[in-house]
């Protein structure tokens, strides 16, 4: 599925997204249901700076684990970065929203674009028909005889 | 006429603590924080306002961006 229509999709099974970018690390926009392309690419340079920074209180508190997903709650709406592989994507939502399934929306979201496109059915070759079986009527034998 | 009047208090009480914390729970839910999941399924929550500040404000410019 291409980015633009897994975005599509997106807002049409999560009514509490109200914006979202789909982006690479280092800048590269994926995806966006911003038109604006200048905007997109300035929402996914502070999603990555964001990223940054909750990294390093994770390094400064203890192990190394990677990233996979965080909120932002504000009184004006929450912000959502989730990662899967090398992609990431950043949403905006109104205020409380239902943290649990946007988080869902937003991963599915990402896997829907890691997925290969399922190929063409294989078109069936048309049965052979098979030959009129003769009929071959056994003459019973004359009772009378 | 006692024994009601001890009914009534308690449930007064009753409906005051449930009333606070449901007041609270709200408040706490309203309260501008980031939290932070990892791969190893840990979490890590920031509500202080001095070392939530620099993510809030990111986020805050974020939605501003988006609209």
């Amino acid at each position: 599925m291409d980015a633009a229509a897994a975005l599509e999709r997106l807002r049409e099974i999560s009514s509490q997204v109200r914006a979202a970018v789909i982006f690479e690390r280092g800048g590269k926009i994926i995806g966006s249901t911003l038109g604006d392309e200048e905007r997109a690419k300035s929402v996914a340079a502070e999603a990555e700076a964001l990223l940054d920074d909750a990294e390093k209180r994770r390094s400064a508190a203890d192990g190394d684990a990677e990233f996979a997903q965080l909120e932002v709650a504000l009184r004006d709406g929450s912000v959502f970065v989730v990662r899967d592989g090398k992609r990431l994507i950043v949403a905006t939502t109104a205020p409380e929203p239902t943290v649990g399934l946007v988080f869902y929306d937003l991963k599915s979201t990402l896997r829907e674009l890691e997925a290969k496109p399922k190929p063409a059915p294989r078109k069936r070759a048309p049965a052979k028909r098979k030959a009129p079986a003769r009929a071959t009527r056994a003459k019973k034998p004359d009772a009378k005889s | 006429m006692r024994s009601r009047n001890l009914l009534t208090g308690v449930l007064l009480g009753a409906g005051s603590v449930a009333g606070t914390l449901v007041f609270r729970r709200r408040l706490a839910r309203r309260q501008e924080r980031v939290d932070v999941y990892f791969g190893d399924g840990s979490m890590v929550s920031l509500a202080k306002p001095g070392e939530a500040e620099p993510l809030l404000r990111r986020a805050r410019q974020i939605l501003d961006l988006a609209g």
